[in-house]
């Protein structure tokens, strides 16, 4: 029997030490400092927008004075806040206090993934189009695709921007000192942010809150109700935290929402709802494909799924105009069955079947498929996660994003024309012995998405941030050599792509060039 | 000397087929090699699976037909003494999708090193025995291969410890086994920096919920001969589904019961050299693949 206690107690040991290996997994920005704005960028006010006419488009009232009772309620309740916080809003507040745009951008980002999975076929082989009129149907409404997904991130990112500009003329017009400058009791309660001399009318926090709130119910109507949780939430802790008081939180909940409604206006008139386009358009290409001599693109999945968003190119663009897009498309790709091409598809081939460590790295590390927030998001991530370092104030933190998913945006509508106008045949339609290390996304291969996209970002990231600017054009490289050694891009289509998205890139560097904001 | 036997069909691979994952073995039987007996031997398993659960709905995806997983697994248990065992997995496996485009996989999984000692033996009534046997399994990959392109991926990356508590009752002939292991599952990174489970997650690690893998052997033992029927079940304290037409990912709930029959023999001409075989067929699962498995393997004991 002594046998049995001591195995017994060994493997309870042995069992606790295991468990008491914490399983702690947690995310690289949970802990990010409070924001601390090296520049307040008092003249923000005046900085270029993209859709706003002036600033003070839209009125903001002045605040009541802050010897009317009004006010005094206003700090009363932060003061009552503060005295009971419990750790779950202490939380919140650490949370809030990295920046407000960087964790809606993060919200933004785990939406995308959310959605981004393609329907699965109908019983009779066809695949049903999901509806923004019922978007909790299957299938939910939106599928966020990369363009689907970089439209997305443009329209939030820039009307984030443009509400922020109005916010920031607004809180130096009225110069409302916070909180925590006006009242000792809440600046000693105010420990979990960094104090500025930023006015507080309106609040910034929840500028953004209605800025998303509102652009959510365009782009994502099936999470209104989650959205608005987070948008209550936002704003509270911003009151709590002791930087905005109720008025200023309301003057700029109302702010962000009007501002919103200038982009849900552009966006419902921007083609992207006729993108998807209709079986007389899927045919088409193919005929005139056809009709040129040419290879026709087709699906590669069984049953054979209609192209993505087809007349994507056809949205109107931020940076530049309709014209424009159709000028940047490069020259056409080597035509299936030319010498060069089968020295690219060789090329393929060679990689996938000798596929190594390193590559299937790389493959999987910028793979950015089903069910990931898409290579936009991507490069979203890579970029707020160095942002968070740079000390902005929340107006020039939004700036920088805005410029960013407007090229990622246009990058993405530049990329669509040029693949549907050349309608090229993936590697695989070419030599079906080509297995693919991810999958094949559902759209002709010239020119890669990824290497536009990414020689998009990098530009335009290269511009805001110059010390980082060769290791992004490292990644940008990676990342459109990930689509050549995964199997499912030509060489061409990847060095095509970075150069067509550094054209791109080149007029987010213009625009930055000239907003005011250098 | 009672010549003491091994039995070497891995619930694991079996059960592990999370999509076709096959895994070190651990060890679920109650047979002990006997004092400086050496067992070394290897395992061919082929499993394959046309339908598979996104999270509890059972599907086909025509986008890769059958997944199949194959793999040889070298083995080898030393007896230390008649009641403490020393054994050791290695498998090699290869995948492959026989529709759609996916890229097979193949490489040296994870290394499976396990003490296994018999603690307690009883005997009840005139013909029946019980033992009771801990184990203590600890495994970890042999190489740094791609777990986060499932269902192509060979593993799932973990490194594993687990405790194991086997009951076996036998009279004349017929024995019973009824096995457990609770399977501690460390963290795994992936290639990526960013995965969305029901959640999004910046990071590029995984938490892994641990296991409990059972199994039931019913069945005949003889010096020379042992047939069985088995039942096996894994089953994962966590994890999330696979959502609606989504990509499998290393932290999914997987769960699966398998029914099946095992044999193994000792040839008459050459006592010392073993055969074994085996059929598993998956009945219910979560988050993996139906698969059918089949097994052969061959195992030489020498008395040292």
């Amino acid at each position: 029997m002594k046998n049995i206690f001591f195995s017994f107690s060994g493997l309870i040991c042995l069992m606790l030490v295991a468990t008491s290996c914490q399983k702690d997994v947690s995310n690289r920005t949970s802990n990010l400092p409070a924001m601390q704005a090296s520049n307040n960028d008092t003249v923000a006010g005046t900085w270029r927008t993209v859709l706003l006419s002036r600033p003070d488009s839209f009125a903001v009232a002045a605040p009541v004075p802050t010897a009317n009772p009004l006010y005094a309620a206003d700090l009363f309740e932060i003061k009552a806040l503060q005295k009971s916080l419990t750790g779950d809003q202490a939380n919140s507040v650490k949370y809030w206090s990295a920046g407000a745009v960087l964790r809606w951008n993060e919200i933004l980002r785990g939406l995308v993934a959310k959605y981004n999975l393609p329907v699965v076929q109908s019983p009779d082989g066809t695949y049903a189009i999901p509806s923004a009129a019922n978007p909790l149907a299957y299938p939910l409404f939106p599928f966020t695709n990369p363009p689907y997904a970089a439209r997305a991130y443009g329209y939030i990112a820039a009307a984030q921007y443009d509400a922020l500009v109005a916010c920031w003329y607004y809180k130096m017009k009225y110069k409302r000192a916070a909180p925590y400058k006006f009242d000792s009791t809440i600046a000693a309660n105010s420990k979990f942010i960094n104090q500025t001399d930023l006015p507080s009318y309106p609040s910034e926090a929840a500028v953004l809150a209605g800025v998303n709130s509102e652009m959510m119910k365009l782009l994502f109507p099936g999470e209104i109700g989650n959205i608005q949780l987070k948008a209550d939430e936002a704003e509270q802790a911003a009151i709590m935290s002791g930087a905005a008081t109720r008025a200023d939180i309301n003057a700029g909940d109302a702010l962000g929402r009007q501002v919103a409604q200038l982009f849900i206006a552009r966006a419902r008139g921007d083609n992207a709802g006729k993108a998807v386009g209709t079986p007389t358009d899927w045919t088409n290409f193919v005929t005139i494909c056809t009709g040129q001599g040419l290879t026709p693109w087709y699906s590669l999945e069984t049953p054979q799924r209609p192209p993505m968003l087809p007349l994507f190119g056809k949205v109107k663009p931020f940076l530049f105009d309709s014209a424009t897009v159709v000028g940047l498309r490069p020259g056409p790709p080597p035509g299936v069955g030319s010498d060069q091409m089968n020295k690219d598809v060789a090329e393929v081939k060679n990689y996938i079947d000798h596929p190594t460590r390193e590559n299937i790295r790389i493959v999987q590390f910028w793979a950015d498929g089903v069910g990931t927030y898409t290579p936009p998001g991507h490069w979203n991530a890579i970029a707020a996660e160095d942002f968070a370092r740079q000390h902005y104030s929340e107006v020039r933190f939004a700036r920088n994003m805005a410029l960013l998913n407007m090229t990622e945006m246009d990058a993405a509508i530049v990329c669509w024309d040029v693949k549907y106008h050349y309608f090229n045949p993936r590697p695989t339609q070419v030599d079906p012995s080509i297995k693919t290390l991810t999958g094949i996304p559902n759209f002709p291969a010239y020119i890669s998405g990824h290497s536009t996209f990414s020689g998009a970002a990098a530009t335009i990231l290269g511009y805001i941030l110059p010390d980082n600017a060769a290791k992004y054009e490292a990644m940008a490289e990676e990342a459109g050599l990930s689509r050549l050694v995964g199997g499912i891009h030509y060489r061409v289509d990847c060095e095509a792509g970075l150069a067509v998205g550094k054209n791109v890139g080149n007029y987010a560097i213009l625009r930055a060039q000239n907003d005011g904001a250098n | 000397m009672k010549k003491k036997t091994i039995f070497r069909l891995s619930s694991a691979v079996m059960l592990s087929l999370a999509f076709t994952l096959a895994k070190g073995q651990t060890v679920d039987d109650a047979i002990m090699m006997g004092k400086k007996q050496w067992c070394s031997g290897f395992t061919y398993m082929h499993s394959s699976w046309k339908e598979y659960w996104e999270g509890t709905t059972k599907r086909e995806n025509k986008n890769l037909g059958t997944v199949t997983t194959q793999s040889v697994m070298f083995m080898t248990n030393y007896g230390i003494t008649d009641k403490l065992n020393v054994l050791a997995t290695v498998p090699y496996i290869w995948t492959d999708a026989s529709a759609g485009t996916l890229h097979g996989m193949k490489g040296f999984q994870d290394i499976d090193l396990d003490v296994k000692y018999e603690f307690y033996t009883t005997k009840i009534g005139k013909k029946g025995k019980l033992n009771l046997i801990g184990l203590l399994g600890f495994s970890t990959p042999l190489q740094n291969y791609e777990n986060d392109f499932l269902p192509m991926s060979i593993g799932l990356g973990s490194t594993n410890l687990s405790g194991r508590l086997t009951v076996d009752y036998q009279r004349g002939i017929f024995f019973a086994t009824l096995s457990s292991a609770y399977v501690f599952r460390s963290d795994v990174s992936v290639d990526r920096s960013s995965y969305y489970t029901d959640q999004i997650h910046y990071t590029n690690n995984v938490d892994m919920p641990n296991q409990l893998n059972s199994n039931l052997f019913v069945g005949i033992r003889k010096p020379n001969l042992t047939v069985q029927a088995t039942v096996m079940n894994m089953y994962t304290f966590g994890g999330t589904d696979i959502r609606k037409n989504d990509m499998p990912f290393v932290s999914n709930q997987m769960n699966g019961t398998s029914v099946g029959g095992h044999v193994k023999y000792f040839l008459p001409f050459v006592t010392n050299l073993e055969l074994i075989g085996g059929a598993d067929f998956v009945i219910a699962g979560r988050n993996m693949g139906q698969s059918q498995t089949y097994t052969a393997g061959l195992y030489y004991i020498l008395s040292l």
